[in-house]
């Protein structure tokens, strides 16, 4: 159907955009693997061009790494769960005719647009702190023991933040799709009988099955590099330290340039292979 | 559609405008990076008169301290040149300086009278016996404790307290009905807050972090005895959710008249002193940190101070605000107008040889605190390095961070102390190997 | 929604409705009350609700200590720039990539979605070393650039779903018009695309508004953003939690009118291509 002349136009057209990520990612990249096989400890002004795989070696033999990957899916996995369920309950919730239903989206999505900064320091302060937060006195009230969550349920308490943010993103995209849906065949289905539970089975949640899978792939995106949250937090304590914490660690805290970058390398890596993965699904979820 | 149209150009628009205006400015103006505390924060009030009396504009970036370090350390490592003053403590600056990163402050003028300033800082804030960061506020740790819960317990504060003592007077005054804990102490991660806590602790318990050829020494017995106390004492006394505590969250439970006792920065007693924020501010006494016993006590020795980074422009006019901001007039100045409590501490000798600085309840204590503490000589078994809550070495901040989370741990009940000690020991061994000790 | 939904299940669904939206909104509600609350009312045991002596104090005393103006400027500058720079760039691409897919279009799309994988402070010392050597810290140019780049990705992949919604037919007849390549984009085709393209706009601000990690580190005084603002009341001594409310609503409060009135967008054109 393309034309040669249009052909060679839309190269034209994807070429800056391809040029800028190329430039973007290969100088940063490319200065990262060479720092990553350098002994770069700049507090000690030592620079030692190549010192061959010691710090990939060093890093992925540290007993915190692999602990340090285990909480990154851990937490990955749990923000996930948290958005997707919720999100297509409240997708459904919000598809209701109700009244002030504009209102109630805006109530809804609004956490969305909070800084990870400001959402980490509200919820550390005002709500999980012991002594003077929101949830000790909920539970004062109640008759219980206030409980310390971020150094009790730490993993726990990082993952209810960062749902609470991401929940209005997955809640959006599957509203959409949730609109999307072909009422009469619902209609139809209702009159045959057939129960809510297996008309949600059975139509709905195929229908959404596209929408989820992208939830699924853009938020990993966004979730694996999370940062601010356990920075303001728990600052990597109790088990929280992700992966990318853990190069944050190698890089600023201890200011060791050359072990950090290998570590950046390794996450790339890893969190490569974790997108191969989730992108053959969405690619084929592309093609039809 | 048509309102976000609206939005987005009005935005804009305003944005460029923005642009524009922020074109101008003063010819010369000097950037300080600076950490949010109340002592900091009063100065950059009082900018206006140094740039009154100077011509010199002040532009100020203020960060909280974890991420101050970020941005000043990176900006000092790959030689940014974003500021021309940083606020740094007694930690980095011996190191700085020795990658000669720091200008030397060693021609400050006569009226700055340098000799005047406390020995204990001025030591912590040099290298190979040049100055390198004037202090703007020193300290050291102390009990800061309430009278009236005291009188009630029956017991009487000792001038030099022994650690025994302190656990059974937190016993005492524990009383979990009314919310008051007999003892809030930092237990929250990073080598700058339990972290830095624990090792002070672990000073008077004989215990220390490496022996003289730098071998860890974690797995001693001195430091699980350090550690078992701690534990023992705060999950008797302490506040519920002491692990994740450190100085401002016990500083707020102090306010608060929930904290019996208190041992912490001396600067913290102008705050709890202080009848405009602190619920208990004429019961509080003050007492030095405690000991076993065994020849050093449990406090540690810092000072906030100001340095200028060697890639600056403005190095003149960089001093000329060090001198204003760290001198003797400053410290009057802010008596005047704030009274002598309010003072920055623990940097000037003749502060403290001031009559009317000396009735103020923690003057005297502050300074035998300071006094008591040595960086050079800061554990009973001898040590090969500098500090006393901290090794000036660079890889320090890197793994006591790790190994205060440990320990963080373990308070939390995560794990035991004998297992937090042993990964903490781990930890030590590799963060050594890698540095090439 | 054809069809005619009784009162009584209207009642329920609005009340299940609002207790959860009311749910999700109230760290932001608490936050909005504790701004206006003394340091000392903000912990007050049991906590106050609604009726308390309002004060502006803590919004003039964070006004007080610093430049709200400026921050506030240079995120509007920064979060937009990077927007707009970033849709001039991708509108062309994604064009391209859905209207004229060729054979590896669909791996040139993943790919530069896998350039958001790069964990930002593994290249910290590079951007900060490059910035540097390029005399550019502390520009606002030099963060709508990196912004710019880090949302590029995701800009290309919302406009390529949007694009590719859009039937060829229509492209084939105004090109029998005779409309050429460039009048055919900008009479035909982002008219059509123009809802996506609003809410792709709308999900970058927001997403470049709330970015923390390089706008901090690679910004003083020029170019710093809401987000160094609100650093520098994260911790400080004493009691803080009205002040920090009062820091923090200031932080929000443009992107949340911003969102308030482009929710109706929001709410339509997310998609990700998740809609056939």
């Amino acid at each position: 159907m393309a034309t040669q002349h249009s052909r060679s136009a839309a190269r034209i057209m994807i070429a800056p955009a391809v040029f800028l990520l190329l430039v973007w990612m290969l100088i940063p990249l490319c200065m990262t693997l060479y720092f990553s096989f350098a002994d770069y400890r700049p507090l000690r002004a030592t620079f030692e061009a190549w010192i061959g795989f010691d710090n990939y070696v060093r890093f992925l033999s540290s007993s915190s790494f692999l602990s340090a990957v285990g909480t990154t899916l851990q937490m990955v996995g749990g923000i996930l769960f948290i958005t997707i369920i919720g999100g297509v309950f409240m997708a459904l919730l919000l598809d209701k005719q109700m009244f002030g239903q504009g209102i109630v989206r805006i109530l809804v999505i609004a956490p969305f647009f909070v800084m990870p900064t400001v959402s980490a320091l509200v919820w550390k302060n005002m709500f999980f702190n012991v002594d003077n937060g929101l949830f000790s006195y909920l539970y004062k009230w109640m008759g219980l023991q206030p409980y310390d969550f971020l150094s009790q349920a730490p993993v726990f308490s990082i993952v209810i933040i960062v749902a609470w943010q991401w929940l209005p993103f997955a809640t959006l995209i599957l509203l959409t799709a949730v609109q999307s849906l072909d009422s009469e065949q619902l209609e139809a289905a209702e009159m045959d009988g057939a129960p809510a539970v297996s008309r949600f089975r059975f139509i709905i949640l195929p229908h959404l099955s596209r929408a989820i899978t992208v939830v699924i792939l853009i938020q990993t995106i966004f979730l694996l590099s999370i940062f601010a949250e356990i920075f303001v937090t728990t600052n990597g304590a109790f088990g929280t330290r992700t992966l990318t914490y853990l190069v944050y660690q190698r890089v600023l805290e201890s200011q060791n340039v050359g072990l950090g970058s290998a570590g950046g390398i390794i996450a790339v890596i890893l969190a490569n292979i974790v997108a191969i993965f989730l992108m053959r699904i969405v690619g084929k979820n592309l093609d039809n | 559609m048509s309102i976000n149209k609206m939005l987005l150009t009005s935005t804009v628009g305003l944005g460029l405008f923005a642009g524009i205006a922020a074109a101008d400015g003063h010819a010369k103006t000097i950037t300080i990076a600076t950490v949010n505390n109340g002592d900091m924060i009063r100065m950059q009030g009082y900018t206006d008169q140094f740039t009154e009396e100077s011509g010199i504009a002040v532009e100020w970036v203020t960060l909280e301290e974890n991420v101050l370090r970020q941005r000043v350390t990176t900006d000092i490592t790959t030689n940014g040149g974003s500021f021309d003053i940083l606020t740094i403590g007694m930690y980095e600056t011996p190191i700085w300086a020795a990658n000669e990163w720091l200008l030397p402050l060693d021609d400050l003028s006569d009226d700055y009278d340098a000799a005047d300033i406390l020995p204990a800082m001025a030591n912590g804030l040099s290298y190979e016996g040049t100055l390198y960061a004037a202090p703007f506020y020193g300290e050291s740790s102390m009990v800061m404790y309430r009278t009236d819960l005291m009188e009630e317990a029956g017991l009487e504060m000792p001038d030099a307290p022994t650690w025994d003592f302190i656990a059974e007077a937190a016993a005492a005054m524990t009383d979990r009905d009314a919310e008051i804990n007999g003892i809030c102490l930092r237990g929250k991660a990073g080598w700058g807050e339990g972290g830095a806590f624990i090792t002070a602790m672990a000073n008077s318990f004989g215990a220390r972090p490496f022996d003289e050829n730098w071998t860890p020494q974690l797995d001693s017995e001195e430091w699980a005895n350090t550690l078992n106390f701690y534990k023992d004492m705060m999950d008797a006394s302490g506040p519920a959710g002491y692990a994740t505590n450190g100085f401002n969250e016990n500083l707020s439970l102090f306010q608060q008249g929930k904290c019996g006792m208190w041992i912490d920065a001396t600067v913290a007693a102008s705050f709890v002193t202080n009848p405009d924020e602190s619920t208990v501010a004429d019961s509080v006494g003050f007492t030095l940190a405690p000991d076993n016993g065994l020849g050093k006590r449990s406090n540690w020795l810092w000072a906030w101070a100001l340095a200028i980074p060697a890639g600056t422009q403005q190095e003149a006019e960089a001093k000329q605000f060090i001198e204003w901001a760290t001198s003797k007039a400053y410290i009057e100045l802010v008596a005047e107008n704030e009274g002598w409590a309010n003072v920055p501490p623990g940097a000037r000798t003749s502060l403290y040889e001031n009559p009317e600085y000396q009735e103020v309840a923690f003057a005297q204590k502050t300074l035998d605190s300071i006094l008591s503490a040595d960086p050079t000589d800061p554990t009973v078994d001898p040590v090969p390095y500098v500090g006393v809550q901290f090794a000036a070495i660079p890889e320090w901040a890197g793994f006591w961070t790790e190994v205060s989370q440990e320990f963080s741990a373990a308070y939390a009940g995560q794990q035991t102390v004998e297992e937090a000690l042993e990964k903490a020991q781990a930890i030590t061994e590799e963060a050594m190997e890698a540095a090439g000790y | 929604m054809a069809r005619a939904v009784s009162t009584k299940q209207k009642v329920i669904w609005t009340a299940l409705a609002w207790t959860f939206g009311l749910l999700m909104f109230f760290p932001i509600l608490w936050t909005f009350l504790t701004s206006f609350k003394t340091e000392g009312q903000a912990i007050a045991d049991p906590p106050v609700w609604f009726f308390f002596d309002w004060t502006l104090e803590n919004y003039s005393a964070v006004q007080e200590r610093s430049n709200y103006p400026k921050a506030l400027m240079n995120s509007i500058v920064i979060a937009v720039g990077s927007t707009l720079l970033g849709i001039v760039i991708a509108v062309p691409a994604a064009w391209a990539m859905a209207f004229v897919p060729g054979k590896y279009t669909k791996d040139v799309l993943l790919w530069m979605l896998s350039t958001k994988m790069l964990p930002a402070v593994g290249v910290l010392y590079p951007l900060v070393l490059l910035a540097k050597w390029l005399g550019v810290i502390d520009s606002r140019i030099l963060l709508v650039v990196v912004l710019m780049l880090i949302n590029l990705p995701i800009i290309v992949w919302m406009l390529y779903t949007y694009f590719r919604e859009i039937p060829g037919e229509i492209l084939e007849a105004s090109r029998m018009d005779g409309a050429s390549l460039k009048s055919e984009i900008i009479y035909v085709l982002t008219p059509m695309a123009l809802p996506g393209i609003a809410s792709t706009i709308l999900l970058n601000i927001i997403l470049a508004w709330n970015e923390a990690f390089w706008t901090i580190l690679l910004t003083t005084v020029n170019a710093a953003p809401l987000t160094a603002f609100i650093a520098s009341f994260s911790a400080p001594e004493g009691l803080f939690y009205a002040k920090l409310s009062a820091a923090s609503m200031m932080a929000i409060a443009p992107i949340l009118i911003m969102g308030w009135f482009s929710q109706k967008q929001l709410v339509r054109g997310l998609t990700f291509g998740a809609v056939k």
